[in-house]
């Protein structure tokens, strides 16, 4: 449901200040949202000097660098570094996108960094996304079909057929698109996400999957699908540049075909 | 607190099998509301004036009164549609949303019998 003002535990104090080193030569601001749930208190918003000439060129260098070397307590997820594995997914300057693909040069000199928005907090930048996965794990995103693979192979696709799902497949769960999306804030237990749609589309278009209509009935509702008013936030902040808003439109689609 | 599984949650109740009509109506209604609209606009200004005689005369002929009740009946409903969605987005308390959504049905259909009623009084009243 729509809120308009945070809950009180949740309101955001200023934090601690830390200053760049004497000589720093490229000094860049970071303001770091802070949450630590044991210490019972409110989330703070910490601020670091860096100097960039001391650390590698992207937002999730400037992290670790603040993790060597300044705070070790700073909490974020991180894996692979290069924008396949979307563990390091956060709000840079009021944009969800993976902290590893985003140039510090590209940004100001001064960065705002949060949490994946409107989600559950465990400690600083890491959201909890306990729902977003049993949100895609509900569309069942696997081969379904009743029948056998053949034995001397596997099931073979044409060229067309692969390039339908090429894109849809790409997508790394970074979950950047649902934590974008508007209708996904008011109605997350409900709406599915433009992530859960993304790969329901994939498997419902894939030409060797048997359970196309069983999955079109299982997204027929005015929550699980509907609640998408093609706002775009999804494609807009795809750190793939793939076009969830656009695969649930084609569900839509395919949903209104079905019946005539 | 609930203890029910993450996937349980997900799942909920399953899908309505609900949504496709709503979805498409609201389109249907929206592109017939292009021409209706249209018409309205454009038959108003070129009136050659707009008092009460004039208009009520234009009112009267047959064309105008189908094609001005039509415009309500499709005005109402594309606002049923959307007002239903809104209210689906912003209230979360099912009890609230519940007696907002009949209040809302019960409203927009009572806007549309008044206006068909205005309109049918003034094309078969006979004279002002």
């Amino acid at each position: 449901m729509a809120e308009f003002r945070l809950p009180p535990n949740s309101r955001i104090r200023t934090g601690i200040t830390h200053k760049a080193p004497d000589g720093a030569r490229e000094v860049r601001t970071l303001r770091i949202y802070r949450f630590e749930p044991s210490s019972g208190e409110n989330p703070r918003v910490d601020t670091f000097e860096l100097d960039l000439a001391e650390c590698g060129p992207m937002v999730l260098d400037a992290l670790i660098r603040i993790k060597d070397s300044v705070d070790a307590s700073l909490t974020f997820r991180r894996s692979c570094r290069e924008g396949i594995c979307g563990s390091c997914a956060m709000n840079i300057d009021g944009v969800n996108r993976l902290a590893c693909t985003t140039s510090l040069q590209d940004l100001g000199r001064e960065i705002r960094i949060y949490p994946l928005p409107h989600m559950p907090v465990v400690k600083d930048l890491v959201p909890d996304l306990t729902q977003f996965y049993a949100q895609y794990a509900s569309v069942k995103p696997w081969l379904m079909t009743d029948t056998p693979a053949p034995p001397d192979g596997e099931r073979l696709q044409s060229k067309e057929e692969q390039e339908k799902i090429d894109r849809p497949a790409a997508c790394i769960l970074c979950a950047c698109c649902s934590t974008a999306c508007p209708s996904y804030w008011w109605n997350s237990e409900r709406y599915l996400g433009p992530a859960a749609l993304l790969a329901a589309y994939r498997w419902i278009i894939d030409s060797r999957d048997e359970a196309t209509g069983e999955r079109l009935d299982a997204l027929e509702d005015p929550f699980k699908l509907y609640r998408c008013h093609t706002i775009m936030n999804c494609t807009d902040v795809c750190p793939k540049d793939l076009n969830p808003a656009k695969a649930i439109a084609e569900i839509k689609k395919m949903l209104v075909q079905r019946q005539s | 607190m609930s203890l029910r599984s993450p996937l349980g949650q997900a799942l909920g109740r399953g899908a309505a099998k609900d949504g496709v009509h709503h979805w498409l109506m609201q389109r249907m209604t929206a592109v017939a509301l292009v021409p209706l609209a249209i018409w309205l606009v454009v038959s108003l200004l070129s009136l050659p004036a707009l008092d009460y005689a004039t208009v009520s005369a234009w009112l009267r002929q047959d064309w105008t009164a189908v094609l001005l009740i039509l415009s309500v009946l499709t005005a109402a409903w594309h606002s049923q549609l959307g007002v239903r969605v809104v209210i689906e987005d912003y209230v979360g308390s099912r009890g609230l949303r519940t007696v907002l959504l009949a209040l809302v049905t019960y409203l927009h259909v009572l806007a549309a019998a008044a206006g068909v009623f205005a309109v049918l009084k003034v094309a078969l009243g006979g004279a002002a």
